[in-house]
């Protein structure tokens, strides 16, 4: 490829053909200021706030603009500046500026900009689109009065999860984006991923907020409230407090959570132990008997939601394993309150996760065990950090602590759940040895690692050859899903997770999850897996005593009842009754 | 005196448009037969000496223009002609359809053996709905004679157009939006990361050109390029349809060589200001063009002097403007237009415009402040150097020239009500 000498603020530097000047102008050091620009999406040039001189009296914005050899480029000129400040000054006068109030206080990219630029005073006259919020819904809330614009979400939610709800609409100052016909996402057949939360340079989407709420649990003497964490959290939090992306925190967590004073501190690993040997079961159950295949996995919440939305005529490939936050959940109000002695209605099961749609999931009117709600509450990583930070806990200088038991014995089986193709692989390993009563040599299965949308392995079986395939991502899933609907797939096993990356990218974590940050957690999430004395589900103490003890054996009766669900069809005006908890909630918050 | 020429506009009522026979007998195709037979390089060659410029506003190069889209490869390759004519005063591109739409036609099938294309648009704007069936005939008609459809005249050309509606917004004309708009989108424009000639409509190679820019092209290859640059300067060669109309005696579409002076324009061809009121400014190129002040009335029009004055030919619309108009009122009208036909992308525009309406409304009914004037024209030329598109670099154009030529009409209008109170 061509090269092309350029100079930057008379300084020269030579970048391939197709660079944009905002790369080029990294390489020295230079970072121009940006609002619609996202690493992982296209370029989009909407937000004008990164333009640069590239001749006298002509500024060009340098997310979109490609350099041209012997360009000459002033990033600091004062037509440049006042420009950029100018744009600025109108997305200023339009925009609700409550910072002090805002979810994204201290993590806005506007806000940042505001800081830069620092703006004291403009004479513009302030005129705020006093538009109502959007909280219709478990999992997100839509604030649009403070939407800049940028159409990142929709690229999230058209192009990654092709579930297309987000689009925009009219035009000048009335210009928005919105579901069609300004609905609700109640109304819509948003799956609650929260990809799009995650991609939000500011407060127009994000997580609902349910910390309100586990405060008052704790602070309710009259509760036991344990708390579960999935493990996408553990690489994840750390980031929230200044860590790199992928450090591994755990024992961190635990303490922490132990410090808010939750009574006992499980770990979601091991209902994941678990989710395999029921899956696994469920799976050469159906190879066995002529059941519906391929089996597609069931743990990714989102994900569900998307397939009863679009493609209900294939609920019957869906496993019927709950995901394991439900499973937990479902555990949580029997078999551990037994064991403790405790009436289930005393019992308040809060859970951790890197996901939006495990706060819808926890709602659904099936999750529920001999009429208790399986979780109560679901925190995201994001609001979890908010706890430990408004209880003043020094997060990356606490001490380790370690799980309670029995529900914080795990494997690393259980930990590869957080990262797209960790199910299969944790399957593979179960399934290969109960099938061929041998040890697995090597318990790392490459070929199902990674950030490519699909991937695919044939494994052996005691002679029978089986074709797995795992996607993440929905439109990725949508592929898979189509080659079913046609009768052309030859996959016995498929894993999906809603999000890039798997949970690790899911819509809850951190804001910032570029898929720079997903490999790091990644590489968090297998380190994590290498070191575990035990890797695979079927060898877990705990989990074998669990079946001995309450469930019997994987696919039994009681195991029938608690541990798996079924699916509907989902249309786009989801009745309200359908969230059976919702009302109840709506009660006890007045 | 009459300034007028017959270039383009030779055919205007000279024969019923709905008789491909009596267009034939004016000498029609006969531009078509003589492009076949120089071969596309000729023509572009001939187009470059012409010094043709797109008459659609950005006045690029025609010849230069069609070179591309002649280099770039591709089984399917459109051609659009822009009939979106949506700038405000400007009804030129309308009369063509109207009364030469063979001519208008027979440009689109030039530019297709040029550039090697196979399908053609004709994007007209929804308010000319009563043209699209009368288009839409002369289309069928030039089919039934051969000089649409396979191997048009035993050229080797296949070439079809078909006439899409437009989608009633003012930046569907500008290209890119036009593009997204015949795909069955909202009609904004779009990021070009590569030229629309290769990768323009559906992903694939496309040229859009103006219907005057289309219709330019089959004189200037029937008369021969010598004789067409002997009209129009040095600079700025042949000749322009204008669109002359506001207080003007005789407004109407003329056809002028390029050099003309303004004064001729509106006194000779115009027939002066009606009720023999005095001339207060001018208004060229439509709502996104400059304010020319009336004493500026003798510099020529052409794209070189205009620009000296921070003007431009634009459209080619003139809009005249006598003593009784308010500058700020006229403003306030312009700025109406550009806030509703704003298509809300970027910064810049959706809330430049938002702003600009507050303060000019503040200069209409006399109660803006000194900050005001300075904030106004802060605003505005973030909008000019900022926006993503032509409709926001250019919706200020009246404003900041308005500043430059009439300061003591703001400055009147500032604190006037508390001033008389
Ligand atoms: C907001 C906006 C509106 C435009 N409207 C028109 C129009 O109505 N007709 C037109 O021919 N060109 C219009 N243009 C210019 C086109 O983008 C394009 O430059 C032109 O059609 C190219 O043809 P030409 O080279 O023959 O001029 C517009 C541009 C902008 C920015
Ligand atoms: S979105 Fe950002 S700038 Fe706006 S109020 Fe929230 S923190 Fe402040
Ligand atoms: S939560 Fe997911 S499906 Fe819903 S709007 Fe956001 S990105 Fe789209
Ligand atoms: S909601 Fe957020 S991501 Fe979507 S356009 Fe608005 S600011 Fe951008
Ligand atoms: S300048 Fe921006 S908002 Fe205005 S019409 Fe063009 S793209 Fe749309
Ligand atoms: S970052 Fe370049 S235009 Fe928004």
């Amino acid at each position: 490829m061509k090269n092309c000498t350029i100079t930057i603020d008379n300084k020269e530097v030579t970048v391939p053909e197709g660079t944009s000047i905002l790369e080029a102008a990294k390489k020295v050091s230079i970072n121009i200021p940006t609002l619609c620009n996202h690493p992982d999406q296209t370029v989009k040039a909407n937000c004008r706030i990164c333009l640069v001189e590239t001749k006298p009296g002509k500024l060009e914005t340098a997310c979109s603009t490609k350099v041209r050899d012997g360009m000459t480029i002033n990033t600091v000129s004062k037509l440049v500046r006042d420009t950029q400040r100018g744009v600025l000054e109108l997305i200023l006068a339009n925009h609700p500026q409550d910072c002090l109030k805002c979810i994204r206080n201290g993590k806005c990219e506007l806000q940042k900009l505001c800081e830069m630029f620092h703006i004291s005073k403009s004479n513009l006259e302030d005129e705020i689109d006093a538009l109502e919020k959007d909280e219709s819904n478990p999992s997100i809330v839509r604030d649009h009065s403070k939407c800049i614009k940028c159409n990142r979400c929709i690229e999230v939610c058209q192009e990654v999860q092709g579930v297309s709800i987000l689009s925009h609409a009219h035009r000048s100052t009335k210009y928005c984006i919105t579901p069609a016909f300004e609905k609700k996402l109640v109304n819509t057949l948003c799956v609650f991923c929260g990809q799009c939360t995650s991609v939000c340079p500011v407060g127009a989407l994000y997580e609902k907020d349910d910390t309100e709420k586990v405060w008052n649990a704790l602070y309710n003497d009259n509760l036991h409230v344990i708390v579960q964490i999935a493990p996408a959290v553990r690489v994840s939090i750390g980031e929230e407090f200044g860590a790199k992306p992928g450090t591994k925190v755990t024992g961190k967590v635990v303490a922490a959570l132990r410090r808010l004073g939750f009574d006992k501190v499980f770990d979601t690993d091991f209902t994941a132990d678990l989710t395999i040997m029921e899956e696994g079961h469920e799976l050469l159950d159906r190879i066995n008997r002529g059941g519906t295949l391929p089996m597609i996995t069931s743990c990714s919440p989102g994900w569900i939601n998307y397939i009863e939305g679009f493609y209900p005529q294939l609920l019957d490939h869906l496993s019927s394993c709950k995901s394991p936050q439900q499973m937990f959940g479902a555990l949580s109000k029997t078999y551990y309150a037994k064991k403790l002695d405790l009436d289930p209605s005393q019992i308040f099961t809060v859970s951790i996760m890197p996901c939006t749609a495990k706060k819808y999931e926890a709602e659904r009117k099936e999750m529920s065990s001999y009429g208790y709600r399986d979780v109560d509450a679901v925190l995201t990583t994001r609001e979890l950090a908010r706890m430990i930070k408004s209880a003043s806990i020094d997060f990356l200088n606490i001490e380790e602590e370690n799980f309670d038991e029995p529900f914080g014995i795990t494997t690393g089986a259980g930990v590869i759940f957080g990262v797209t193709g960790g199910v299969m692989e944790a399957a593979l390993r179960t399934v290969y040895e109960v099938v061929t009563e041998h040890e697995l040599e090597n318990l790392d299965f490459m070929d199902v690692r990674g950030l490519e949308g699909i991937k695919e392995a044939t494994v052996d079986l005691n002679g029978t050859p089986i074709k797995v395939a795992v996607a993440h991502g929905l439109s990725n899933a949508k592929k898979i899903l189509n080659q079913i609907n046609e009768g052309k797939s030859d996959y016995t096993f498929i894993e999906v997770m809603c999000c890039p990356g798997g949970c690790i990218g899911g819509g809850g974590q951190p804001i910032g999850s570029t898929m720079k940050v997903r490999e790091e957690r990644i590489k968090g999430i297998y380190d994590v897996d290498k070191v575990m004395p035990l890797r695979k589900s079927h060898e877990n103490p705990a989990v074998k005593e669990l079946y001995e003890e309450f469930l019997g054996q994987p696919l039994g009766k009681i195991s029938h009842k608690l541990l798996h669900t079924t699916y509907s069809p989902r249309s786009e005006k989801i009745d309200f009754d359908y969230l059976q908890w919702n009302n109840e909630i709506a009660l006890t918050e007045e | 005196m009459n300034r007028t020429v017959n270039i383009i506009s030779k055919n205007f009522k000279k024969y019923n448009p709905e008789s491909i026979e009596e267009y034939l007998e004016l000498g029609g195709f006969e531009a078509l037969k003589k492009a076949i037979e120089m071969g596309p390089q000729e023509i572009i060659s001939t187009l470059k000496t012409s010094g043709l410029k797109g008459r659609g506003g950005a006045a690029f190069s025609t010849g230069r223009k069609w070179e591309y889209s002649a280099n770039v490869k591709g089984d399917k390759k459109f051609i659009i002609c822009n009939a979106d004519e949506g700038e405000p005063a400007t009804f030129k591109d309308r009369y063509l359809l109207e009364y030469d739409p063979f001519k208008v036609i027979e440009g689109m099938i030039i530019a297709a053996y040029t550039t090697g294309s196979t399908d053609g648009y004709i994007y007209i704007r929804e308010e000319y709905k009563y043209l699209h069936n009368k288009v839409r005939k002369a289309i069928e008609l030039a089919e039934k004679h051969g000089f649409l459809g396979k191997n048009i005249l035993g050229s080797g050309l296949n070439f079809n157009i078909k006439v899409v509606s437009g989608a009633g917004a003012y930046v569907c004309g500008e290209s890119t939006a036009l593009i997204e708009s015949i795909e069955g989108k909202s009609g904004r424009p779009r990021l070009k990361l590569t030229r629309t000639s290769k990768q323009g409509l559906f992903g694939l190679p496309t040229l859009v050109n103006n219907v005057e820019t289309l219709a330019a092209v089959p004189p200037i290859l029937e008369m021969g390029v010598e004789e067409y640059i002997k009209y129009g300067t040095h600079t700025s060669k042949g000749t322009k349809l204008i669109s002359l109309c506001g207080n003007v005696n005789k407004p109407g579409a003329y056809e002028v060589p390029f050099g003309i002076t303004l004064r001729e324009i509106i006194y000779d061809i115009g027939g002066g200001i009606k009720d023999g009121k005095q001339l207060k400014f001018l208004q060229l190129g439509g709502a996104s063009g400059a304010i020319i002040p009336a004493k500026l009335i003798d510099i020529k029009y052409c794209y070189e002097d205009l620009e000296e004055h921070g003007a431009s030919v634009g459209s080619g619309a003139i809009l005249v403007a006598d003593e009784t108009n308010k500058v700020t009122h006229f403003l306030k009208s312009v700025q109406d237009f550009f806030i509703h036909e704003s298509c809300g992308k970027c910064t810049p525009c959706r809330e430049g415009n938002r702003q600009l309406t507050k303060i000019i409304n503040r200069f209409v009914t006399g109660n803006a402040s000194v900050e005001d004037l300075k904030t106004v024209e802060k605003f505005a030329n973030v909008m000019k150097y900022a926006s993503f598109c032509g409709l926001g670099q250019t919706a200020p154009t009246a404003l900041l020239t308005a500043i430059k030529y009439f300061p003591v009409e703001f400055y009147q209008q500032i604190d006037r009500i508390r001033k008389t109170s």
